[in-house]
């Protein structure tokens, strides 16, 4: 205890802490609605295209490479997302086919035109999550506060269409609903959250943060106003505590989060079961 | 005016044309029943009364204060809705969705009209039920309740009865009548040429040979009595 105390005098761990929780908070928001519209992996796809757009940023030397990576990530949401409709290549292979493939590209230019001494751990710590959360500056915290309030602030406000547009896409095109519009944000959102949790769990476990709350609440919860709740709760608590067991025993941040939500999941599958899943 | 025509409807995919001068009309009141074989164009159809897709030519014009998104929709399941976490209340809530306009939540009223077609269909007390717990009927039932909050005037259901047993089947078409005799303009789907015969008043038959008119004209045109014999051969 003596030595949580210490850490958090670090305004840097405070920090850490603050940025996780609100990532994990708005990435699992979305994640109810993207497990249940099949799409569980759009998450590691769009990662996948994050780390290809960031390969290319430092390769233009770009100085800051947000400019670049956002808006590519959120053109291929768009058209991930598109794609279930009337596309010649279905929804996962799509997702597959952007994924592995800007992931490659992404490697090969860095390998081509890198100027780091340390080219393997820079990969490294794209993929894996980098200690840059434990590197944030005061400036990147307000950011991030900001545009989790605009995510959370929009979540709260289409609530009631989301709920439509996951549950009958087909009925609420036939009473007006503009389901297009709702798709496209949901795409646009998730884009601005796996952008900004690269720095948290890096690129290949970013679909954790998305899925695994929803699933976990999923087993126990029956009400889709209750799936949500939980899984935002779930996923803040994991998150914390992942970030303070990392700080303490000195892992690495983001498995340290993904492993705790496994534990979760894994007993709240038990309660699930126990409960009987009426 | 009729609350819904059709005038040389032309439908299918990009290269393929399923339906050719298609024309008929519904007027209040109404309840017509659409058959044909499998692949003669019906699910095609009611995806294009519905806006869902554009048909390739021709007009669909709706009148007596009916607009295209007025109309009560019964789909068929989904495979996403099967294990779906959602209790009945907040699915029949979100027929009211085209009500909002631009507010974000659901008032009093929309939440009272809920409530009524929940008790109009006998289904209050499953309430606070998960969705996919509740038997095929009774989804049916929910996804009912639904379309009518999003209607007052016309019903358009798909194949409501697929996947019911035959006690079930028949209580749903009971309830689809008394809809129907409330003054709600019913237009089906179905494979069940008895059913459609025992409760349309007009029968819609598309495929190779297009009829649209009276149920009892239906049973003495060459389609029909074509059609029956079919259906009939089949049965026993």
């Amino acid at each position: 205890m003596d030595q949580l105390a210490l850490y958090f005098s670090y305004p840097f761990v405070r920090y850490a802490l603050v940025v996780g929780v609100l990532i994990a908070l708005c990435s699992s928001l979305l994640g109810v609605t993207l497990v249940l519209k099949r799409f569980s992996f759009i998450g590691d796809g769009l990662s996948h295209v994050a780390f290809g757009a960031m390969a290319i940023a430092s390769v233009f030397n770009l100085s800051d490479q947000m400019l670049l990576v956002l808006p590519v990530t959120m053109l291929s949401a768009v058209l991930l997302l598109r794609t279930g409709q009337n596309a010649k290549i279905k929804g996962d292979a799509a997702v597959a086919m952007i994924s592995v493939g800007a992931l490659a590209i992404g490697y090969l230019l860095m390998n081509l035109f890198s100027t780091s001494t340390n080219l393997s751990g820079d990969v490294c710590s794209t993929l894996f999550g980098s200690t840059s959360i434990l590197t944030l500056k005061q400036m990147d915290v307000w950011v991030c506060i900001v545009l989790s309030v605009v995510v959370v602030a929009v979540f709260v406000l289409f609530y009631n269409r989301i709920f439509s547009v996951t549950f009958d896409e087909n009925f609420a095109r036939a009473v007006g609903t503009k389901v297009n519009t709702y798709n496209l944000l949901i795409a646009i959102i998730i884009a601005v959250i796996i952008v900004l949790a690269m720095n948290l769990v890096g690129s290949l476990l970013i679909s954790a943060l998305v899925i695994f709350p929803a699933l976990s609440a999923m087993r126990v919860f029956q009400r889709f106003l209750s799936v949500t709740i939980c899984s935002a709760v779930l996923s803040v608590c994991c998150a914390a505590s992942g970030i303070l067991i990392s700080i303490v025993q000195g892992t690495p941040v983001g498995s340290t989060i993904v492993a705790v939500n496994i534990v979760v999941f894994v007993v709240f599958a038990i309660i699930g079961k126990i409960g009987g899943r009426s | 005016m009729a609350e819904l025509i059709c005038e040389n409807l032309v439908l299918g995919y990009e290269n393929t044309i399923l339906i050719e001068d298609l024309n008929f009309e519904v007027n209040k009141g109404d309840y017509l029943c659409i058959v044909g074989e499998n692949g003669s164009g019906k699910s095609t159809l009611m995806r294009t009364l519905l806006h869902l897709q554009p048909p390739v030519k021709g007009r669909i014009a709706f009148g007596e204060g009916l607009s295209a998104t007025q109309i009560g929709y019964l789909p068929q399941q989904t495979i996403v809705q099967r294990d779906f976490p959602a209790s009945v209340w907040e699915i029949v809530l979100s027929g009211c969705q085209s009500r909002l306009g631009h507010r974000p939540f659901y008032s009093k009223e929309e939440k009272q009209l809920a409530e009524q077609n929940m008790k109009r269909l006998g289904i209050s007390d499953l309430r606070k039920r998960c969705y996919r717990s509740l038997s095929g009927g009774q989804q049916q039932r929910v996804l009912l309740a639904r379309a009518l909050c999003a209607t007052e005037k016309l019903l358009l259901l798909d194949e409501p009865v697929s996947g019911l047993d035959p006690k079930v089947t028949a209580e749903m078409y009971r309830l689809i009548a008394g809809l129907h005799k409330e003054g709600i303009t019913v237009i089906m789907i179905s494979h069940d040429i008895q059913a459609a015969l025992q409760y349309a008043t007009h029968i819609l038959h598309i495929g190779q040979q297009v009829f649209f008119g009276k149920t009892n004209e239906y049973l003495d045109s060459p389609v029909g009595r074509q059609y029956l014999n079919m259906e009939g051969g089949r049965q026993n």
